[in-house]
């Protein structure tokens, strides 16, 4: 009986531990990932800016996999489980290159053959409060609640 | 009871053989599992869908620019991801405080239990006051769906795609974390009827307790790639 006793207690301890663990590691994260986005605010360069996102959806990953693993005890199920669960999401994987590229295709092919659409990328506005733009494009929708109010509505009406 | 032995082969060969279950784990459990899957690709269906009208357009809107106020704060002081970050915590913190009362319910502690389903439950309020102050604070700048009041991080026209996206996504997961809550004051009520106390176990916080940390695991998502990429 007092053997038990003191299994029980040592589980308890065990589990208070990796709780604390992995709420100091997501914590740490999370700073990090704000450090991150606080540097990138002041960058420039592309490449950089682009590792740096590169990091911080790593770091989210990690993240995410700490959450499930120990918060959601996945890690501790029978490993039948884990995989009805994971092998399943593992369609994300195509999901998101499919679509990604699927959208960059699209702004290709849109400034290939749509002036239109590329003009609209190279035309800077006026934000209103810097005074009215050349452009008289009124949005007679929104125009009587929101013309009075200091908004920063663009002038010209962008291209979708 | 338990039904982890040593030795893995004949466990497996005998696994689906009948008498116990395989996955070891309680019905209800193993189907918030699934349904926790659909929802992730609902919102993953969401965000992926947000990231290619994003690549598909040449210019996005800055979100440092977009996100830069805070509660109380003098007119003209900007503060980028200050505020997107306390809402964050606020959320870590919750899902420690549900760990903690999973945690307690397997040992059977009500108070304990009702100790950190109180906190839970404070800790989802407030990032909902957090979110409902920057939805009101947006639409007073004049952001909307179908209205966009911010341009492009090169100063040129925006479309409306970014505020449609961010209202949508930000709305889908804050009307989770509100159900969370109303699941968690269930909870917290059942547990103070001492419900989980007759049954003789706290399985349903445990339930409780996946949601509420998928809804912790959605808003990772949403904050890195709306305030942070």
């Amino acid at each position: 009986m007092s053997h038990s006793h003191t299994d029980q207690e040592a589980h308890n301890a065990e589990a208070m531990a990796e709780i604390k663990k992995v709420t100091i590691i997501l914590s740490v994260f999370t700073i990090i990932e704000l450090i991150l986005g606080f540097w990138m605010i002041s960058l420039t360069s592309a490449a950089l800016k682009l590792a740096i996102k590169g990091t911080i959806v790593i770091l989210m990953m990690a993240k995410a996999f700490y959450i499930v693993a120990y918060f959601m005890h996945l890690k501790h199920e029978v490993k039948n489980l884990i995989m009805t669960i994971v092998v399943p999401l593992m369609l994300f994987v195509w999901f998101i290159g499919a679509f990604l590229w699927d959208g960059n295709s699209f702004r290709n092919l849109r400034n290939d053959y749509n002036p239109y659409f590329k003009e609209q990328a190279t035309i800077k506005v006026e934000k209103k409060e810097e005074g009215h733009g050349e452009k008289h494009e009124v949005e007679s929708k929104h125009e009587s609640v929101e013309q009075s109010k200091e908004t920063t509505k663009p002038e010209a009406t962008p291209y979708y | 009871m338990s039904t982890t032995t040593t030795t893995a082969s004949p466990n497996e060969a005998q696994l689906w053989g009948g008498g116990k279950s395989p996955f070891s784990s309680e019905y209800g459990k193993v189907m918030m599992w699934y349904f926790l899957m659909s929802d992730a690709f609902t919102f993953g269906a969401f965000l992926i869908s947000y990231g290619t009208v994003r690549f598909s357009t040449n210019g996005w809107p800055n979100s440092n620019e977009v996100f830069r106020s805070f509660p109380f704060a003098p007119e003209g002081v900007h503060a980028p991801l200050v505020f997107v970050s306390i809402m964050t915590f606020i959320l870590i913190i919750s899902s420690v405080t549900m760990v903690l009362a999973v945690h307690a319910g397997k040992n059977m502690d009500k108070s304990g239990v009702v100790r950190n389903m109180i906190l839970t439950i404070i800790g989802g309020i407030a990032f909902l006051s957090c979110q409902a102050w920057e939805w009101n604070h947006l639409h007073s700048e004049g952001a909307w769906w179908g209205m966009n009041p911010f341009l492009n991080a090169d100063g040129t026209a925006s479309t409306t795609n970014f505020t449609n996206f961010f209202f949508t996504i930000t709305g889908f997961h804050g009307f989770h974390v509100f159900s969370g809550v109303l699941i968690n004051i269930i909870m917290l009520i059942m547990t103070l009827l001492n419900k989980f106390e007759q049954r003789g176990h706290y399985l349903m916080i445990e339930k409780a307790g996946l949601y509420w940390h998928f809804v912790d695991l959605v808003w990772v998502f949403v904050f890195t790639i709306f305030y942070l990429l």
